[in-house]
């Protein structure tokens, strides 16, 4: 008994008696809820779908093939992301800062393009928050999910800053891991999101 | 850092000056000083509810009173629901999940104990900012459920439902935030050989509790979001005008909302369920059957929300659909029932306040679970639905079923944590006061809504027949008051001079009671190896076919204590809630504070983030 109890104190206190990392598990489920979120805005864009009785519809301002290019930087910054990771496992921290930094890169690009698109629906096509169903449902669920990505890039920069800073390396895996946990869910997120609002006519 | 050296396991006691123990409370990330925060302050605004709900009786109390007038009512009964479920229930469950969940799965503390700090403080932020919109003149006034369209900007102009929609979102981060810490704590900080199915069923109906928790909020987040979209931005989310939908409001409140009902209910059905089988000395009545049952209520939790919508004319399927899914919810709950009778049949019972408070639970429980069956059926449901019987009915299941469970938990818990015995006679008092008031004051609104009085009326005309039981009721809700004067006389005497408690005052069946009252800070000085469900009973007793009680463990040696360690204290956690708050309140006053704010909350978390990466050397870690 007294052997194991000192054990317990010296272990790594992160990982619990299932053997996975506390954190990761938290971040596992924060996305749980964070589908619960992404689930009822969808469903009320759903809901709304066809309803506006004003204004632009959506086939009418929709630039499918910018959006498609911002969906396919967004889904090769996930291989960055594993990129980056993998480099650390083996300690290559100079390799995986700079892979960081390529996805965060990628990802501000997402949010630059989704700025541009905001900016023509606005001054362009005059759809704005206030036109009709379609201007208010758009805007805020792809603006949640842009604030996301913007969470998601401010988050890599500082790892990046903490490697830059010699403060990361192959013992801070599970932090790298788990934020790269929360980009790829914001990934798939975007696949549903573009799929809904996009592609289905 | 003479305020960490204090609560440091091993080190000698040293005498804090008043403002080192202040600075002790604000910075702690003690699950334990935590857990008593989240109740002290419950307490209080369970009293505020109360107050604002006898302002309410005594309006009532006769026919054409002009105690107060109708807006002032509007406002009361708005602050009395939302109070009593946001600020009173929810903090109080939250109360004995931070206190018992470690001490009974044989932790040394949450898995994310800044975190916890966290929640807390955001939750404090968050119940001041709402209350203090009565400072302004301003009290929220658009009914705890604030549907929209009534709340948008078009029919209620002034801030009032602002200070509502941004104090149930500060409340709502401050839930989630728990609900994650809980669930990881819950799975993977259990004691070598807590099985799953060995866990205490408060465990188990708290860990339902916290997935109800991180699934249910975020439909009302996002309900709250539009709401601030079309008051703020100019959205059309629920603007019937531009095509909206009324119903959206009404659909993403009850998804969330019907949850929230088990949110309030389960943890009391937990603690039932743990003081039932210590007093009447035999273990719970099929105890994974009531962990099923608990389960099975979470999970139709998710599906029955449309029975708060019968009135609105769904269609036959809808309505079909939803009355079927509310009277199955039922059977998990029945089982649960007669599994807590089973658990007295037979038993050595003995009658002390925690166990009266468990049976007033499930009596009074039962009876609002039948009224509930009955708005189960829609016809009937459109009968009762925004009467005064659908008051009562839901004051038996959250007075009756929760607030009678949760003084269960207090009474059966408060040696375990204050250390002190409290008075029998006092509780006793106490309990049949609150009992006899409970009961004065809500039967006869089953009657008062039967005959027509509708909820939310600020007054009625004398001749309607309601005055008499409309005056019980009033006077009912006096004895409520009257007997929480003796529990609060109760409790500061049991601080002040009570009996002193022993580590296992009740003859107890789970962890808890295995370690001194009140619990070190680090809990158990050796994790305990549990064998068992009831372990604790089973070392004591042997399992009663033969086995032999275990024999007692060596004496802890200092060395054993001294490798303990423990999380330090953190400022992080309260500043971080005091930006948050200052951002969100920015929304009533100035964009500039809305920004200032804002940066301030995203260094901070970037603070908070890095507190534990890479400590300096001597930190603690």
């Amino acid at each position: 008994m007294a052997d194991h109890a000192v054990a317990h104190a010296v272990h790594d206190p992160n990982i619990g008696n299932t053997g996975l990392d506390n954190r990761k598990m938290g971040m596992w489920a924060f996305l749980g809820s964070d589908c619960m979120f992404f689930g009822s805005l969808i469903g009320t864009y759903l809901a709304y779908k066809g309803k506006s009785i004003s204004g632009p519809l959506p086939h009418q301002v929709f630039d499918i093939p910018l959006t498609s290019y911002s969906a396919a930087l967004l889904l090769a910054s996930s291989l960055t992301m594993v990129l980056a990771l993998a480099a650390l496992q083996r300690n290559r921290v100079k390799v995986a800062a700079r892979w960081l930094f390529v996805t965060a890169l990628m990802g501000a690009h997402f949010v630059l393009n989704q700025v541009y698109e905001f900016t023509t629906f606005v001054l362009h096509d005059g759809l704005t928050l206030s036109t009709s169903l379609f201007g208010s449902t758009f805007f805020v669920l792809t603006g949640f999910h842009g604030a996301h990505v913007t969470g998601g890039v401010i988050w890599l920069l500082i790892l990046v800053g903490l490697a830059m800073r010699g403060q990361l390396d192959a013992r801070d895996y599970t932090k790298v891991e788990i934020a790269g946990l929360y980009w790829h869910f914001v990934d798939i997120v975007w696949i549903a999101i573009f799929t809904i609002i996009y592609l289905i006519p | 850092m003479a305020t960490q050296a204090a609560f440091m396991p091993g080190a000698k006691v040293e005498t804090l000056t008043f403002w080192g123990t202040v600075a002790s409370w604000l910075t702690t990330v003690d699950h334990k000083r935590i857990g008593i925060l989240y109740g002290s302050s419950a307490f209080i605004f369970f009293l505020v509810g109360g107050i604002e709900a006898l302002i309410m009786r005594l309006q009532l109390a006769r026919p054409d009173n002009t105690l107060v007038g109708a807006e002032r009512f509007n406002e009361l009964f708005t602050m009395h629901g939302t109070t009593m479920i946001f600020l009173a229930v929810m903090p109080l469950s939250a109360a004995f999940f931070n206190y018992m969940i470690p001490l009974m799965i044989g932790a040394r503390d949450v898995a994310f104990p800044r975190l916890n700090a966290l929640s807390y403080w955001i939750f404090l932020s968050g119940a001041l900012f709402l209350n203090s919109s009565w400072l302004f003149g301003l009290a929220p006034d658009g009914g705890w459920f604030g549907y929209a369209n009534l709340t948008t900007s078009q029919f209620s102009p002034r801030h009032t439902i602002d200070f509502w929609m941004f104090g149930l979102q500060i409340l709502g981060i401050s839930s989630m935030l728990a609900g994650f810490n809980f669930l990881v704590t819950i799975i993977n900080m259990r004691a070598p050989g807590m099985t799953l199915m060995r866990m205490p069923v408060f465990i188990w109906m708290s860990f339902v509790t916290q997935f109800l928790l991180v699934l249910a909020f975020p439909a009302i987040t996002v309900a709250l979001i539009l709401l601030m979209f079309d008051r703020f931005f100019g959205t059309l989310f629920y603007a019937p005008a531009a095509g909206a939908d009324p119903l959206l409001w009404q659909h993403l409140f009850w998804i969330f909302g019907h949850p929230e009902v088990y949110i309030l209910i389960l943890p009391a059905m937990g603690i039932v369920s743990e003081v039932l089988p210590t007093f009447a000395r035999k273990p719970l009545f099929g105890a994974p059957v009531v962990i099923y049952s608990g389960i099975m209520i979470g999970f139709f939790g998710f599906g029955v929300w449309s029975h708060h919508m019968f009135s609105v004319g769904m269609g036959p399927v809808a309505d079909a659909a939803f009355s079927v899914s509310t009277m199955l919810i039922a059977v998990p709950t029945g089982v649960k029932i007669l599994n807590w009778i089973g658990t007295l049949w037979g038993g050595s019972i003995r009658f002390r306040t925690p166990l009266y408070f468990a049976l007033g639970f499930i009596a009074m429980f039962t009876m609002g679970g039948l009224s509930g069956i009955m708005h189960a059926s829609p016809p009937v449901d459109l009968q009762q639905t925004d009467s005064y019987f659908v008051v009562a009915h839901f004051h038996y299941v959250l007075f009756g079923g929760s607030i009678f469970g949760l003084f269960g938990g207090i009474y059966y818990w408060w040696p375990k944590i204050t250390g002190k015995m409290l008075d029998e006679r006092l509780g006793l008092w106490h309990f049949w006061l609150m009992m006899i008031g409970f009961n004065v004051t809500f039967f006869p609104q089953h009657y008062l809504g039967l005959i027509g009085m509708p909820r939310r009326i600020y007054t009625y005309a004398g001749d309607l027949g309601w005055n008499f039981w409309n005056l019980v009721s009033t006077i009912g809700a006096f004895l409520i008051a009257v007997s929480l004067l003796f529990f609060i006389v109760n409790a500061f005497r049991s601080l002040r001079s009570g009996a002193v408690a022993s580590n296992d005052p009740w003859d107890g069946r789970t962890l808890e009671w295995a370690i001194p009252s009140p619990p070190p800070v680090y809990n158990f000085a050796r994790v305990p190896l549990v064998q068992d469900r009831d372990d604790f009973w089973l070392q004591k007793y042997g399992d009663g076919h033969g086995a032999a009680p275990r024999p007692k463990p060596a004496p802890v040696t200092a060395a054993e204590i001294a490798a303990i360690h423990m999380p330090s204290a953190s400022h992080w956690p309260i500043v971080l809630a005091i930006a948050l708050a200052v951002m969100i309140s920015g929304l009533l006053i100035s964009m500039y504070q809305v920004i200032v704010g804002g940066l301030a909350t995203l260094y901070l978390m970037y603070k908070f983030a890095v507190e534990l990466h890479r400590p300096p050397a001597g930190h603690g870690h």
